[in-house]
């Protein structure tokens, strides 16, 4: 086996490794797997475009409330006025994350780059979640903005206080919706049935609830919009933050290990 | 080294992958030839942990894909160049690749450079590509790793004919340094030309597995002479099958040094003797999948 006897325009980089012992390769670390994931729900067009009207809208929300009224708002409805279409929209993201991999059918390369499927989903996840903090993050930048404005422009009060409560209940929100995203495309593995679902089932679960009186007392229960209203208003009390555990359990949780179910089950095919 | 032990794999009643057993040695390019719907991509997808199968074990160097620690740096896979996101462009789709499984950005350069696609074509998104761009993009990214075993679903699929021969120098080498290579293929020019081992697959059947020289060989030899009738009945006499060509001669299943003795102590004169050209994998692979091809057409 002599090594010119084949010539090729770059021997060196398509020789095979040479064999070598299975520790000298560790596994796949979780975090550079979410870093991955996180790198992907940036890299494409429609991610990209996705965020940037999510930006967009932010900002729009802000010159209304800048130009609508006196002008004095305190920073926390300026940041609520953010985090509200925030948590609406953001969780696009967190379902395009998990149904690309099907509907442009990468998952075919994903997945055998790492098997284990399971840390794939919950690298997703991670990521979103991520995302979600960084959008966070992001709109308490323009939030504040916003309100330099308003005292700058508007000669505003400029209160700048905020309910440390508030403000973990719009953080809590934000990541409770974009982990709901993730569990509704892991679950669908198909973006306009996840998107339509993410939307649609909670509008119909409230019709239903207005119509049928003996779903009226369970409704608070089993309603994600309804529970975790009070997140957003302060004051959560026992009773809703049980009520918010377990609307969480049925939107967030049990679509996700489900979806998780279903991912580890399926067979990956390219066509 | 890939080895798969009586792998099947039923949808309903239909069994795309029947019992297929084989071994894919280092050191060799192996072939997987079949007509289309023959289980070849199926049974890849098992090898690589995407399709559970209904019975059977596949391990590659040792273990189960699935087990790999970082599969990427051992297996180099491309089973469809064409399921890449639309909207990512091909240098990301490697830089992706290569973050996941641990290694230099530098890395993603020098298989650009390799599989010929430029820094501009690098920038555009994949779904811009031309079928034989994405397949360069794909045999890149099973590189990408620095793996010693190759597992190639029809990759010459959209390649023009320099491409075709540049992957198959790339790929002989590869093996030749000691990698193991499985590709498949229904471009049965291409798979003769490139393989060493070949394994035949009709209808989730292996038909033939083996080195392409034994599978090829048993043509036999053809022979003309002064007396066709004698040397024929010496043939018989010594319990060799030969059958009358129409264009004159015999056709011989022996060897020609076998038909030459019988025929000097039989004192026939021979005017031609030759081994028979070999009846090529076109021949064969038709022959052993006639059958089940129309099988599949009357379904």
């Amino acid at each position: 086996m002599t090594a010119q006897t084949v010539p090729t325009a770059r021997p060196d980089v398509v020789r095979p490794a040479a064999p070598r012992p299975d520790a000298t390769v560790s596994g796949i670390p979780f975090l550079r797997l979410a870093l991955v994931e996180w790198r992907k729900q940036l890299d494409t067009r429609a991610g990209r475009w996705l965020l940037i009207v999510i930006g967009l809208l932010t900002a729009g929300i802000l010159a209304i409330m800048a130009f609508v009224g006196d002008g004095n708002r305190t920073f926390a409805e300026l940041l609520i006025g953010t985090v509200s279409p925030m948590a609406i929209l953001l969780p696009v993201v967190g379902i395009l994350a998990a149904t690309a991999e099907w509907s442009q059918r990468t998952a075919l390369v994903t997945f055998t780059l790492e098997p284990r499927r399971t840390r794939v989903g919950l690298a997703k996840l991670l990521s979103a979640l991520a995302s979600g903090v960084a959008f966070f993050g992001l709109s308490m930048a323009l939030a504040a903005l916003a309100q330099l404005g308003l005292m700058a422009f508007r000669g505003a009060d400029g209160d700048w206080s905020l309910d440390g409560e508030i403000l973990g209940g719009a953080v809590l929100l934000l990541l409770l919706s974009m982990a709901q995203g993730v569990a509704f495309g892991t679950l669908l593995l198909n973006t306009p049935a996840a998107i339509v679902a993410y939307f649609a089932l909670p509008t119909v679960l409230s019709i239903v609830g207005a119509f049928v009186a003996s779903m009226r007392d369970v409704l608070p229960w089993i309603d994600f919009t309804t529970a975790s209203g009070p997140l957003l208003a302060g004051g959560m009390g026992g009773e809703d933050w049980a009520r918010l555990a377990t609307a969480t359990a049925i939107w967030v949780v049990a679509p996700l290990v489900g979806g998780l179910v279903r991912v580890v089950r399926s067979e990956v095919r390219s066509a | 080294m890939i080895t798969a032990d009586r792998l099947t794999r039923r949808y309903g009643s239909f069994t795309a992958v029947d019992d297929v057993s084989f071994e894919v040695r280092p050191g060799l390019v192996t072939g997987f030839l079949g007509p289309n719907g023959a289980g070849k991509s199926t049974t890849m997808r098992i090898l690589c942990g995407l399709t559970p199968a209904t019975s059977g074990t596949a391990h590659v160097l040792g273990s189960p894909f699935a087990q790999l620690p970082n599969p990427g740096r051992h297996v180099g896979v491309l089973l469809d160049a064409s399921a890449q996101h639309s909207g990512r462009t091909g240098r990301e789709v490697l830089e992706l690749g290569a973050m996941t499984m641990g290694i230099g950005r530098a890395r993603v350069g020098r298989m650009l450079d390799l599989v010929g696609l430029t820094e501009k074509e690098s920038r555009r998104r994949v779904g811009a590509y031309s079928l034989g761009m994405r397949q360069r993009l794909g045999i890149a990214g099973a590189l990408l790793g620095d793996p010693q075993v190759l597992i190639l679903d029809e990759p010459a699929n959209g390649l023009d004919p320099a491409g075709i021969r540049w992957m198959r120098d790339l790929l002989q080498d590869f093996a030749h340094h000691g990698g193991t290579v499985l590709l498949s293929s229904h471009l049965l020019h291409e798979i003769e030309k490139v393989a060493d081992e070949l394994i035949v697959i009709g209808r989730g059947r292996i038909v033939a597995q083996g080195a392409k020289e034994l599978l090829l060989r048993g043509a036999g030899t053809v022979v003309r002479a002064e007396d066709e009738t004698a040397l024929a009945t010496a043939l018989g006499a010594a319990g060799v099958e030969a059958e009358r060509l129409a264009t004159g001669g015999l056709s011989v299943m022996a060897e020609p040094q076998a038909v030459g003795r019988i025929a000097a102590g039989a004192g026939v004169v021979l005017v031609e003797l030759r081994a028979a050209e070999s009846r090529g994998l076109e021949d064969m692979f038709l022959e052993l999948t006639a059958p089940d091809a129309r099988e599949e057409v009357a379904a």
